[in-house]
């Protein structure tokens, strides 16, 4: 085998069952069932989101919705008064990049860190959550846009061909868009991990003091890496608004950052394929419990965070890497074995 | 809500079923989740092709349902108290607007207490609008909202309102508050002493069964109205409460005007199904226009072809000691508030909730 | 001036409120490093259990000044020794495990109560302050706050159970060589806090409604209150509760309780971002 094929082996695997899914999951489903796939997908790119700066970043951050949120919200109401979803994306990126870039100075330029960070996030996400709940008062507009309160903005218009907002996307392009954009948000961060600032941005996790002894700054890796999150973050509202045609407060709920959160408990934090797995179950695990009426879901939700906290504290992501990678990976290379074998005795 | 649909459906198969076909009922607990109603609606009208949806409690589920539904063909009714202003031909809404209950309220608030009346609302939506039809409605009776206070759903802590109310002294409140949280304002009001002092009508009191967790003393003299009480005194209600009480017990709260609708709501459906003598979604709403009527323990019922809203009886009464006395009946209120801005007959392909401007 | 007084109770009252909300969580934090995610929800098992004491026919006053604190305390030692005694110094994963915690516990009260509305009713009735009323039983808020926090400092100063507990604190490895049994003493502060979460969710029970997800509304303010804090339990939680109640109740008066809110969380932010480790942290380092 090839000496890039192996080193890089894992990535090359998520690549190759990211395609397959990517054109057979369309071929595979019904039109529901890919519209369900298609909303765990884009939570799968709001784990990631976190799954970068707490599990890398090592920054605890409580209120992530905060981003998801303000990106969902710039999304609505950017695409409802211009018409054309190619600029409101941009805008659903960079309004949430700017206020964690804003929000990770007033932190990190202060040293704070831990449990306080995490209370500051949350506190930032309550104050969110408030205030967009008390704009339903008919004075509350921006341009054509009613922010609406409680109840949200409804009729969001959903993502087009760039430039042309005739061609509005169907369910199945807009799996395809969000498919394509979890891959490139992956190999992104994969790739920024491996570069200099991502190790930096590790060894920061590590011992703060240490790296900055070196002479790195550890505050402005942290804050980087703070935007980045923050910015895929926005851009996982800015898709999920597009997917349901709705955004109300409660995507700055705190009930909406405990889920990323447990997400990423149960894929395992510190790995970036874990949290989209951990993601894409907790959110069908949810849908289901709404079809049954034994069992209250929040028993289950809570029993599920419990025991992966206390049994499992490093989440499935071992399980993953460990176990069903190398048995991928062996299932791969047995058959490129044999054509290069085959290829000697032409020759 | 749910137990209502199910017993309508439970009587209906009892009897035959509908167009000699057995109803089935796929229901889903959206844990008040606003992305799960957007996947269930999904599911019932893609996986499960169902007839008709029932069901989203609040305005906003509502706003998420309804075009998905339109945009997937399933027919939709919407059962809750509302705003108004939805029009929508594949939307019927058989709960009170503001056009059928608010009028009633103010005008019997501003008659019997005085001018000066003061609004808490819950701030959202049907907190805001309603608010300015209270507005409006005492205006042209000669009154004035001397004050309009708006509260987060969860609020809890009613203390310095209360102080702000006794600063203003009106000779009424109007409470438009929805939620947990009110119970907090009920028995926060009584236990500053001013339960009775000054009197308090609400379009929302009771839809919970608000009632039976306060006591007398905090409920008493609540003036209300609605289109379906359980204390109203006919043939056609006792002896829907009979069956209902058989199947679910002595013990089953009052059954509030929430739940008849849910249950009229399906009536409805039923009747429009029987008259088209199919389930296929254009012929049930042409059956629909025509102006289908049914008779249940509320009255008579029917559908206004215009705005896809009812046509029903209101009746304003008293709560005492956890129960109701009617004070008077208005017959056959028409949803005058969306026919304001909605007429169907017209502008068939009209998808979409106006705001009423109040003026 | 009879509506200054009013509104000046509805100040007291607003911060008062805050202090009973917070101490449990407070003495929990202070002596253990433990932040206690469910510590809504238990306030809400102590106002479900003062209802259903009520309803049970017990006295008023008993179903919720003493029913709620003991089934509380209770639940919160079985908690300890089942969860919390698996996560000791692992902030954030006793931090993740309360909260699936309080997550668990709504879900159980959902299930037994039904998510509508439960409560018990106020057993005063209102005052005079001249021409105005206002509400006894937020006077008697007021006072059971402050007999709540001197009775914590009692227990905390007084009692050999609060030395072993101070001592165990400061040093864990010295109390044990001492012969103190520490875990038990472990389990003892996290029962006691839990049972002032108990006493003050029955204390509130009759002003607020008791449904199972209200623990949500609770959390936020009390976890704000005890970081802005800092680490001593009482001084830190009184001057939180002071500062943050003004702020909430000023803000409130002048606008809407929601803006109350608002500068409440706001003011927070700025406090942490100048006292990281609390008010306590920074000032009054040697108090309880």
């Amino acid at each position: 085998m090839h000496p890039f094929v192996r080193s890089n082996a894992s990535l090359i695997a998520v690549g190759v069952i990211g395609i397959a899914l990517l054109v057979g999951l369309p071929l595979a489903l019904e039109l529901f069932t890919l519209l369900r796939v298609t909303l765990f997908v884009i939570f799968a790119i709001l784990a990631l989101s976190l799954a970068f700066i707490w599990g890398y970043g090592g920054i605890l951050c409580f209120g992530h919705s905060a981003f998801f949120g303000l990106g969902a919200y710039a999304y609505a109401v950017s695409v409802i008064n211009v018409g054309d979803s190619t600029l409101p994306i941009v805008i659903a990126m960079a309004l949430p990049a700017l206020l964690a870039a804003a929000l990770g100075y007033f932190m990190f330029y202060a040293r704070i860190s831990d449990v306080y960070v995490g209370v500051i996030t949350l506190t930032v996400t309550l104050i969110f959550y408030n205030v967009v709940n008390s704009t339903a008062g008919p004075q509350y507009r921006i341009g054509d846009v009613h922010l609406g309160g409680f109840n949200g903005i409804p009729n969001v218009p959903s993502l087009n061909v760039p430039f042309d907002p005739n061609a509005v996307l169907g369910p199945q392009d807009m799996f395809w868009v969000c498919m394509v954009a979890l891959m490139l948000v992956y190999f992104g961060l994969r790739m920024l991990l491996r570069m200099r600032f991502g190790r930096v941005l590790i060894a920061v996790r590590e011992n703060e003091s240490r790296v900055e002894f070196l002479g790195y700054d550890a505050r402005l890796h942290k804050l980087i890496a703070f935007s980045i999150g923050g910015a895929i973050a926005g851009l996982a509202g800015c898709l999920f608004t597009a997917w349901g045609g709705f955004i109300s407060p409660t995507a700055f709920s705190v009930v909406q950052s405990a889920q990323i959160i447990i997400w990423l408990m149960v894929g395992g934090v510190g790995t970036l394929i874990g949290p989209m797995i951990g993601a894409a179950l907790i959110s069908w695990l949810t849908a289901s419990l709404g079809s049954q009426q034994t069992v209250d879901a929040n028993v289950v939700l809570g029993t599920v965070l419990l025991a992966f906290v206390l049994l499992v504290p490093k989440g499935i992501a071992p399980i993953v890497t460990d176990q069903l990678m190398p048995w991928f990976l062996s299932m791969c290379r047995s058959k490129p074995s044999v054509a290069s074998v085959s290829r000697k005795d032409k020759t | 809500m749910f137990d209502a649909l199910n017993f309508a459906v439970g009587e209906m198969n009892a009897a035959g079923g509908l167009l000699g076909r057995e109803v089935k009922v796929v229901s889903f607990d959206t844990q008040s989740n606003m992305q799960l109603y957007a996947q269930y609606a999904q599911e019932a009208a893609l996986k499960h092709k169902v007839a008709v949806v029932h069901g989203g409690i609040t305005s906003a589920s509502r706003e998420i349902i309804r075009p998905v539904l339109g945009k997937y063909k399933t027919l939709y009714f919407y059962e809750t108290p509302y705003e108004g202003g939805v029009c929508d031909r594949n939307v019927f809404a058989d709960g009170t607007t503001p056009g059928h209950n608010t009028e009633v309220l103010v005008d019997h608030a501003v008659k019997t207490w005085g001018k000066k009346g003061y609004v808490l609302a819950a701030d959202y939506n049907y907190g805001q609008i309603t608010s300015e039809w209270v507005k409006k409605y005492a205006k042209e009776r000669g009154g004035d909202v001397i004050g309009t206070e708006f509260f987060p759903i969860d609020a809890t802590n009613f203390g310095s309102t209360i102080s702000k109310i006794q600063a203003a002294k009106p000779d009424w409140i109007l409470t438009v508050l929805v939620g947990g949280g009110p119970i907090s304002f009920y028995r926060q009001f009584n236990a500053a002493g001013l339960s009775g002092k000054i009197p308090i009508a609400s379009t929302t009191f009771g839809a919970g069964n608000e009632q039976m967790v306060l006591t007398p003393e905090e409920s008493n003299g609540i003036v209300v109205a609605y289109n379906y009480l359980q204390d109203i005194d006919s043939l056609a209600n006792k002896e829907f409460l009979t069956r209902f009480r058989a199947k679910f017990g002595a013990d089953y709260p009052p059954v509030t005007d929430l739940t008849m609708s849910s249950y009229i709501g399906l009536l409805l459906w039923a009747a429009g199904v029987k008259k088209a003598g199919t389930i296929d979604r254009d012929k049930v709403i042409e059956a629909l226009e025509s102006g289908i009527t049914v008779d249940g323990p509320s009255g008579k019922v029917s559908i206004d072809p215009q705005t896809h809203h009812c046509i029903f009886d209101v009746h304003l009464a008293k709560f005492k000691d956890k129960k109701t006395v009617i004070l008077n009946t208005f017959p056959q209120r028409k949803p005058i508030d969306t026919a304001m801005v909605c007429d169907l007959k017209k502008n068939p392909r009209d998808a979409k909730q106006y705001v009423i401007s109040v003026k | 001036m009879d509506l200054a007084i009013l509104v000046g109770i509805d100040f007291v009252n607003g911060v008062a409120t805050l202090a009973l909300m917070s101490i449990g969580l407070a003495v929990v934090f202070g002596m253990m490093r433990i932040i206690n995610l469910a510590h809504g929800e238990f306030m809400v098992m102590g106002s479900y259990s003062a209802a259903v004491a009520y309803h049970h026919n017990v006295n008023i006053w008993v179903a919720i000044l003493i029913v709620p604190p003991i089934a509380v305390a209770v639940i919160g030692a079985i908690i300890e020794r089942v969860i919390i005694r698996r996560l000791y110094g692992r902030m954030v994963e006793t931090m993740l495990a309360t909260w699936g915690l309080s997550l668990f516990i709504v879900g159980i009260l959902t299930t037994i109560f039904g998510s509508h509305t439960e409560g018990v009713p106020a057993p005063l009735s209102g005052i005079k302050v001249g021409n105005y009323q206002t509400s006894g039983y937020s006077l008697f808020v007021i006072l059971m706050s402050v007999v709540t926090i001197v009775g914590v400092y009692v227990v905390l100063r007084a009692t050999r159970l609060g030395l072993l507990a101070r001592g165990t604190m400061q040093n864990a490895e010295m109390a044990a060589a001492l012969g103190v049994d520490t875990s038990r003493i472990y389990a003892t502060t996290f029962a006691f806090g839990a049972g002032l979460a108990g006493l003050a969710g029955g204390i509130l029970a009759p002003i607020s409604g008791v449904f199972p997800s209200i623990g949500g509304s609770y959390i936020g303010r009390a976890f704000i209150t005890v970081i802005g804090g800092g680490p001593a339990p009482l001084v830190g939680t009184v001057t939180a509760s002071a500062m943050f109640g003004f702020v909430n109740q000023l803000a409130t008066f002048l606008s809407n309780p929601v803006y109350g809110e608002v500068a409440l969380l706001v003011a927070a932010v700025i406090l942490i971002r100048l006292l990281p480790n609390g008010i306590t942290g920074r000032y009054f380092r040697r108090a309880l």
